[in-house]
């Protein structure tokens, strides 16, 4: 077991990269991710991580960077945030549909205008079909093990997809925690070294990116989808593969006291552990209510969310981003397409909250409690909230 | 030519080991008119060989200026380009 320290969640993400041994990083500093990459630079500068740290004009040039350097065969890392994660949405494509198996970490904070450096969902929602793998984390722990696991399962041959490993900006990013960081060995147990299939290599020429013709794109298409959907299972093995190691077992759908609850709230990322501490405070009050809490985002777990929410009375979904002039927040929508098909479909009140760093407090929770109680009771279904919005 | 591959037979992110396989497509099956050179107007310089995007035009053991049917797609820079209007582009179904 390694040792249990109080840390700032930003730092234990950039000694996670380093455990990890990554080869390469490449990242534009930008607020709220700043501290992870300036981190990684001390490390890399000061010779405790025998990395390149390529320094760059943006963020698209940073993406850039990461899949020249992954596909040449080296361990590559990467964070940003916001406007930079905007910013290489052009090269998150090439990533993906080359299947380079670059790690990010993405600080979430809401986009502009107006200007907010503050948390919300919206910059990763509007990455949500990049063809990347994507996971939420809740707090510091959870960030430091998944950096790990991202590298395990991305680099997987079975698999070879990038992956965002998503962590709240401010609330999560830049509070200090006790995190248990793992051991050498413990690191040598869990994540192989990365050896990738083929690789840019002048005794060894490969083509990586060619043209794809009318008459191929489709299938390549095809493959990626199936790529995506099909790296859930190496996702689970490597959680418990994880689980075996230090003892933390993670799962792509987490509950908490929803055994036997008729209401449960849906939340995905941080704001599950406010809604921890409503949970309990309602069950104390004699309320049957329970959380749902979404770790895996893309491929999005269908199986495991029907089966978490199907047979509820009501689902309070819990938004941290707005699709805006459509259908409310995305993972609402996204629930309500795999409850589609149930015989009996649980009601879902949909709650957009927290947009640009606005408070989500424990009352707030009691609140929506109080409305899904009386949709419950067989009171009209409202259409989507938008959370403490002033009139 | 070879079958096209089903989804499943690609390798992931499609890198290519074969050198020069570009050639394997051949762009001819895109030509919906060909050039048709006058060779007594031609003088040979070779313009049309720069400008072509195929790069499929060459002189015959003769000299006389050609297109490489199998890859040219019928774009008609060549015609455009030809310094004494030689190549003139006729449509496929005449
Ligand atoms: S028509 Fe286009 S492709 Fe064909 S020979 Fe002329 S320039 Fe080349
Ligand atoms: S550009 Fe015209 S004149 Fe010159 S080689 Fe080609 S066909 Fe002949």
């Amino acid at each position: 077991m390694g040792t249990r320290i109080g840390k700032e969640v930003s730092i234990g993400i950039a000694e996670a990269a380093m455990m990890a041994d990554v080869d390469v990083v490449s990242a534009y500093p930008i607020t709220p991710q700043t501290h992870v990459v300036e981190h990684l630079s001390e490390l890399v500068a000061d010779g405790h991580l025998d990395a390149e740290f390529v320094p760059v004009e943006s963020e698209h040039t940073a993406m850039s960077t990461c899949c020249g350097s992954v596909a040449a065969g080296a361990r590559t890392f990467t964070a940003t945030s916001s406007q930079g994660l905007a910013l290489m949405h052009e090269i998150l494509f090439i990533a993906s549909g080359m299947r380079l198996p670059i790690v990010m970490a993405v600080a979430n904070r809401s986009l502009s205008a107006p200007i907010s450096i503050w948390n919300d969902h919206g910059d990763v929602m509007a990455e949500r079909d990049t063809g990347w793998l994507q996971v939420f984390v809740e707090n510091g722990q959870d960030a430091y093990d998944h950096i790990l696991w991202a590298f395990r399962v991305a680099e997987d041959h079975g698999v070879l997809l990038p992956i965002m490993v998503n962590f709240d900006g401010f609330i999560v990013s830049h509070v200090v925690e006790s995190l248990e960081e793992w051991s050498p060995e413990e690191v040598r147990r869990f994540l192989p070294p990365y050896d990738p299939p083929y690789r840019l290599d002048v005794d060894n020429p490969w083509t990586f990116g060619p043209v794809g013709i009318p008459d191929i794109y489709l299938e390549t298409r095809k493959a990626h989808d199936e790529a995506l959907l099909g790296a859930k299972a190496t996702m689970v093995k490597a959680w418990s593969e994880l689980a075996d190691v230090v003892g933390r077992q993670y799962y792509p759908v987490e509950q908490y006291k929803a055994d036997d609850a008729d209401i449960v709230f849906l939340s995905m990322g941080g704001i599950s552990e406010t809604c921890m501490t409503a949970v309990d405070e309602l069950r104390e009050a004699g309320k049957k209510v329970g959380l749902v809490r979404l770790r895996l985002w893309r491929p999005f777990p269908f199986d495991e969310v029907k089966a978490a929410l199907g047979g509820r009375k009501v689902i309070i979904a819990i938004d941290r981003a707005l699709s805006t002039g459509g259908p409310g927040g995305p993972v609402a929508s996204e629930v309500k397409a795999a409850l589609y098909g149930l015989e009996t479909r649980p009601q879902v009140i949909e709650f957009i909250a927290g947009l640009g760093g606005r408070d989500v407090t424990v009352g707030d929770f009691k609140q929506m409690y109080e409305k899904g109680a009386a949709v419950a009771a067989g009171g009209p279904v409202p259409g989507y909230e938008l959370l403490g919005v002033r009139a | 030519m070879a079958p096209l591959p089903g989804w499943k037979d690609l390798p992931p992110g499609c890198p290519i080991q074969e050198p020069l396989s570009a050639r394997n497509n051949l762009t001819g099956s895109w030509r919906s008119a060909r050039p048709i050179w006058d060779h007594d107007k031609c003088v040979r310089c070779g313009v049309c060989d720069l400008f072509c995007p195929e790069a499929c035009i060459k002189p015959d053991h003769e000299g006389l200026y050609q297109a490489n049917l199998d890859y040219c797609k019928g774009c008609g820079i060549c015609a455009q380009e030809c310094v004494t209007q030689c190549i003139s582009m006729k449509q496929e179904e005449e």
